[in-house]
């Protein structure tokens, strides 16, 4: 192992206006291949920033380095200003260990383009799991959470049903409660409509469009619903080849790109309607 | 001719039932034995210490590739050098546990690796523990998929249960031996012998085949 040297970075982000998520210079790879290419990117509390670009570009390693699925190579992660990848050790970070990992994890929700919910839970025990036994809620606190917000993504009629027997839509809109009833600082949506229907998109992206407007959340999203991320984003990424090509906000990316990638994405995205 | 004995038949008759309880218990036990230490050798082989999982993998496919018979005979006859003074049940339901202990390890591994990546990914994106991701999430699902070799090892270890009666466990096999022994008549023992595991095994192939889709109706998980 060839350690990287991490003097060079801060045991906590102090001072106004520190960004909920940080990402500096972050690499990750497989092997030869680079993924992420010294990204650096802050989120600021309660910003929505949709994450745009071809497959490959680095899109979704973004997220799943967020919530702690994947490694990075290099580099350091701050979520609410605490280092997340690592942690502080004497004068210094050193990689973070497992009880780190679960501490700063519950800052963060994941929601996916599978939904993942656990098939043999209802809607509501998928959504009661972490609040009892991971935040340790009595049953009836965390039921009347889950029953609020499954009311709130509209599937308080079927809290006592399987994923089987739902649909697609309605089962992301129950991994979106299940996600929220972790009470994140960060959500993140990873192409979560990608694997729904077409006429069953507008029930999630209305889903995602509500917690925008009720809650203070600070939202990473990444998706191929280019109006979606217009109407919804305060800032859209582009990634290209593992960075960050071109940013700005939604007017700004979609209506007035500057670079020749940027164009070329988006006239193809356009074309595919 | 085939020279059948009624009379002899019902005379022996209730010597082999009760002997067949000594057999339902040898398979109970020795499943009961396999169920858990498998569940533990399939655990043991996913830790992140290498060392555990290197042993206990070896460790399987030892026991997986010599002959059950030739354990027993180990584990009884081979233990007292060792100091280990064993009585024959319990020789023979180490030895029976172990062995099917080390196959169910096998279906479970199987049965764990078919629950799909994102379960997991979802069970850490909650933060759920290590143990609970197995106990509530993982194994839940991979009990579907386990259940049909599950019931075929509970039928094998019941029909490899007469291996006991090398070391002297008194199940039906001993019982129909000692029969046949003592009246030079081995036609109708080792017969009714054959009907009484018939009669067993037969419905339990059923039974696991109706407990395995009340399973998934249970959880949920109608496919």
């Amino acid at each position: 192992m060839n350690a990287q040297d991490l003097s060079a970075f801060p045991m906590a982000l102090q001072g106004d206006n520190v960004p909920m998520v940080s990402f500096k210079n972050v690499t990750k790879s497989y092997g030869s291949l680079v993924v992420l290419d010294a990204l650096d990117l802050d989120v600021a509390e309660g910003e929505m920033v949709t994450i745009i670009g071809p497959s490959g570009s680095g899109k979704t390693t973004v997220l799943r380095m967020l919530m702690t699925l994947e490694t990075i190579n290099e580099g350091v992660i701050y979520v609410d200003g605490e280092p997340l990848t690592h942690m502080p050790n004497g004068n210094g970070l050193v990689p973070a260990n497992r009880s780190h990992l679960r501490k700063m994890r519950s800052k963060i929700g994941m929601c996916f383009q599978h939904f993942n919910l656990f098939p043999h839970m209802t809607a509501l025990e998928n959504c009661m799991e972490g609040p009892v036994h991971v935040l340790g809620l009595s049953k009836k606190e965390a039921r009347e959470r889950s029953e609020e917000l499954l009311a709130l993504v509209g599937m308080a009629e079927k809290r006592d049903q399987h994923p089987s027997r739902l649909s697609g839509g309605q089962q992301q809109r129950v991994a979106i409660a299940r996600a929220m009833a972790m009470r994140p600082k960060v959500m993140l949506f990873d192409e979560v409509t990608s694997a729904l229907d077409p006429e069953v998109i507008g029930e999630v992206t209305n889903v995602i469009r509500k917690l925008v407007a009720e809650h203070n959340l600070t939202m990473l999203m990444v998706t191929h619903q280019m109006g979606f991320a217009k109407d919804i984003s305060d800032r859209v990424c582009f990634f290209y080849g593992g960075r960050i090509e071109e940013q700005g906000t939604p007017d700004e990316l979609f209506g007035n790109p500057r670079r020749e990638r940027t164009q070329q994405f988006l006239s193809a995205v356009k074309e595919a309607v | 001719m085939l020279d059948w004995n009624w009379q002899f038949t019902w005379e022996i008759l209730p010597r082999l039932i009760v002997a067949t309880g000594n057999t339902l218990l040898a398979a109970g036990l020795g499943y009961g034995i396999a169920v858990v230490i498998g569940l533990v050798f399939a655990l043991a082989q996913r830790t992140p210490f290498s060392v555990v999982t290197i042993v206990v993998r070896e460790a399987v496919e030892f026991i997986r590739s010599t002959p059950l018979v030739l354990q027993i005979f180990f584990v009884f006859y081979v233990g007292p050098q060792f100091g280990i003074r064993l009585s024959p049940w319990t020789a023979g339901m180490i030895a029976i546990g172990l062995h099917y202990a080390a196959y169910l390890s096998e279906v479970y591994r199987g049965g764990i690796e078919s629950v799909p990546k994102g379960q997991w990914e979802a069970a850490t994106s909650l933060n759920l523990s290590t143990a609970r991701t197995y106990f509530r999430v993982v194994i839940p699902q991979a009990l579907p998929p386990s259940l049909a070799g599950m019931g075929n090892y509970l039928v094998g270890i019941f029909k490899d249960t007469p291996m006991l009666s090398v070391i002297g466990v008194a199940e039906l096999m001993h019982t129909a031996n000692a029969i046949g022994s003592e009246t030079y008549r081995f036609l109708e023992p080792y017969t009714l012998v054959g009907v009484i595991f018939l009669l067993i095994s037969l419905p339990t192939a059923a039974g696991i085949r109706l407990f395995e889709g009340w399973v998934r109706r249970k959880l949920g998980m109608v496919s």
